[in-house]
């Protein structure tokens, strides 16, 4: 009835190829970016923050980037954790090398050095495909780790191997360190994540986006028809690793604050993100949004049913956790393989319609 | 013979040992990807389930004990029995079975005709599940698994060996744990068995011929469905066997379950359509990441144990993407 598309006249090209070509669309995406931006700031608490908006934020950056690599460009990663820990640990050497750097800066840098690295360890993909990349991935996920925890020069030689993030500000607020308020880090992160977001709608909808699902789709009929294939897959290494580097810098400077690097980047760490993108969509920007706020949600709950409603013991509301979680990915990959950003579409397009059949 | 020469062939024949275990988790991937074309992540967590069921129905514990009590208020634990480990042997493989029956019918049925890839995830999915429900019947902690396997060192072997070092030299001998020789005796004769199964049975060239061709397998009247089951079945009964000798060496525990990310390394040497191959690349896995870690480890901090495997595996995809013995893979538009 009120979501139509009656009425809402393209004249221009550009106004046809725009993100959210529907009126209704476009009017929802600038109000939430407006809650976003200036409601929520002054109604969130340190346990939101901290519990579910930091962590949601943060998880999306990076369920964004392993999107854009398994989601259109089809190559499977098990290295996510790994490439966390790089932009965590590339984010650290660079705040205490030079304490004058502005944090946004460091941030964007440690992107940098994590796209680098992805691609390094992204050269296999040229030869090996589908499940056997997976496993080379989770080379770089368990050398990374090693790699941080046994070199002192990654610490700075910190006797307990940890490393905390020193107080870095921008216009006067502190960002990172104990001193940080709950509001100034969620915006930092909500800034940082509405940019990316933006280029990664860009970037996949344009040339070099359309050479990724091309070799998705079917690498070898892409080569075929011109698709360099070394170029589409290392810069979807690339890209993708600069994405999983911010969030592991935020993850460390803005969120925890001070990581050890198995505890915070381990492999559970790639598996949670490979759901979110699965349970979210994958090959869908909305989709690594949903899935990251489902998976960070879902725990949240269940841990406030069990633990705080029902009183049951931590350790059985963890395992049970575990069970929804692996439970979910089933279901997911069995009733809608294209997840829950399919779900949002197919609604949609049913709202469309509505109220007549046809 | 130099302490030295007697050290590496100690390291080596440890490594070979490691390799026999790492092996034996590895048959259970090959199986199944063979019969079913499923690259199954679960079969690290069904080595912990079955060696946590056999833990658990050995001792008489009973199962969701912590959720019971936490529900109802109640103090149960165990129903104060030992069972002999032969029964619980038993008991274990017949839960392993429900389990097959209970996966086909739930998750496979459904995942007819998906990519592997998409079968691979559900796998990953079906593993959280497991850890979960594992934990959940039998609670978390670290268990000790005693089935009567022999444990120590094997002194006859030391004082054997202590001989053969030059006189003088401080050599106590070789060290190598009788569990390890136990293990590879087991696996030995585990694929043995496998073998003389699927060569001489109805069944095993009915599971041959469906890892042949499934299409063929079916218009000949081949039940895919059924050999799916006996699949997963036998899977179960080889993650327990893993299970049991992961769980007598190291105690049963989360960490057994990673073993399973162990053996994708030895399964990409070895190629994952061959048995043979998963011993040979479970062997070479072994003997590498143990050389390794006591040749060049010491310079570099040692622990290489943790990421030696994959990025040898890495180094080898790269030249052979379809592994020592892996059939060739051939691709078409």
């Amino acid at each position: 009835m009120f979501y139509r598309q009656a009425g809402d006249f393209k004249t221009t090209y550009r106004d046809d190829i725009q993100t959210f070509p529907l009126k209704q669309d476009r009017w929802g995406y600038y109000i939430v970016l407006a809650i976003a931006f200036l409601v929520v700031p002054f109604f969130i608490n340190d346990y939101w923050t901290s519990a579910v908006m930091l962590p949601f934020l943060i998880y999306a950056i990076a369920a964004l980037g392993l999107n854009i690599l398994t989601g259109y460009c089809g190559q499977v990663s098990l290295g996510t954790g790994g490439f966390l820990a790089v932009g965590a640990y590339g984010c650290y050497k660079i705040m205490t090398s030079f304490p004058d750097l502005n944090i946004f800066v460091v941030v964007l840098l440690s992107g940098l050095i994590t796209a680098a690295v992805g691609m390094l360890f992204g050269i296999p993909s040229l030869r090996i495909k589908g499940f056997y990349l997976a496993v080379a991935t989770l080379a770089a996920q368990f050398f990374l780790v090693w790699l941080f925890n046994k070199v002192p020069w990654f610490y700075n030689n910190s006797a307990s191997g940890q490393i905390s993030s020193p107080e870095r500000s921008m216009f006067g607020y502190a960002i990172t360190g104990p001193n940080a308020d709950a509001p100034v880090r969620y915006l930092f992160c909500l800034t940082l994540l509405v940019m990316l977001a933006w280029v990664a709608r860009n970037l996949t909808r344009g040339r070099l986006g359309r050479s990724w699902m091309a070799i998705r789709d079917m690498d070898i009929a892409a080569e075929i028809i011109g698709v360099n294939p070394l170029r589409s897959k290392l810069s979807a290494f690339a890209v993708s690793s600069f994405f999983i580097g911010v969030a592991g810098a935020l993850f460390f400077s803005v969120y925890l604050g001070a990581v050890e690097v198995g505890e915070a980047f381990g492999i559970n760490q790639s598996f949670l993100v490979l759901f979110m993108i699965i349970i979210g969509g994958l090959g869908s920007i909305f989709g690594s949004f949903v899935g990251a706020a489902f998976l960070v949600l879902v725990p949240v709950l269940l841990k406030n049913i069990m633990v705080n409603w029902l009183g049951w013991p931590t350790d059985i509301a963890v395992h049970i956790e575990f069970m929804v979680i692996g439970g979910l990915i089933i279901v997911f990959l069995i009733a809608e393989p294209h997840g829950l950003a399919q779900l949002w579409r197919l609604a949609k397009d049913k709202f469309l319609l509505w109220p007549f059949p046809h | 013979m130099s302490p030295e020469i007697l050290y590496t062939a100690e390291v080596i024949l440890n490594g070979l040992m490691a390799g026999v275990m790492y092996a034996l988790v590895a048959l259970g991937f090959v199986l199944i990807f063979k019969a079913s074309g499923i690259f199954n992540y679960a079969q690290g967590v069904m080595a912990l389930f079955a060696a946590m069921t056999l833990v658990g129905i050995q001792n008489g514990q009973v199962p969701f004990s912590h959720l019971i009590n936490a529900v109802f208020g109640t103090q149960l634990h165990h129903f104060g029995w030992h069972l002999p480990a032969i029964v619980a042997i038993l008991l274990t493989v017949v839960v392993m079975i429900i389990f097959a029956i209970l996966v086909e019918r739930l998750v496979l049925k459904h995942l007819v005709n998906q990519e592997p890839i998409i079968l691979f995830m559900a796998t990953i999915g079906l593993a959280y599940f497991m850890e979960g429900f594992g934990d959940l019947m039998w609670g978390s902690e670290i268990k000790v698994l005693d089935v009567g396997l022999p444990k120590g060192a094997s002194l006859a072997l030391e004082e054997y060996t202590v001989g053969w070092a030059t006189e003088g030299s401080q050599y106590y001998g070789m060290y190598v744990d009788k569990l390890d020789m136990v293990a590879a005796l087991v696996a030995i004769a585990l694929v043995i068995t496998l073998s003389l199964f699927s060569q001489y049975t109805k069944t095993g060239r009915a599971l041959r011929a469906v890892a042949d061709d499934h299409q063929a397998a079916l218009s000949v009247g081949i039940s895919l469905r059924k050999i799916w089951v006996i699949t997963w079945c036998i899977a179960g009964v080889v993650a327990m066997v893993a299970g049991v000798m992961w769980g007598s060496k190291s105690g049963v525990q989360f960490s057994l379950s990673l073993i399973a990310l162990k053996a994708l390394p030895v399964l990409i040497l070895g190629g994952f359509t061959s048995i043979p191959g998963a011993i040979i690349g479970g062997l070479i896995i072994g003997v590498g990441e143990k050389l390794f870690e006591y040749s060049i480890g010491p310079m570099i901090g040692g622990a290489t144990e943790n990421w030696f495997a994959y990025v040898l595996a890495l180094f080898f995809l790269v030249f052979r993407p379809q592994g020592l013995f892996g059939d060739k893979i051939i691709e078409r538009v």
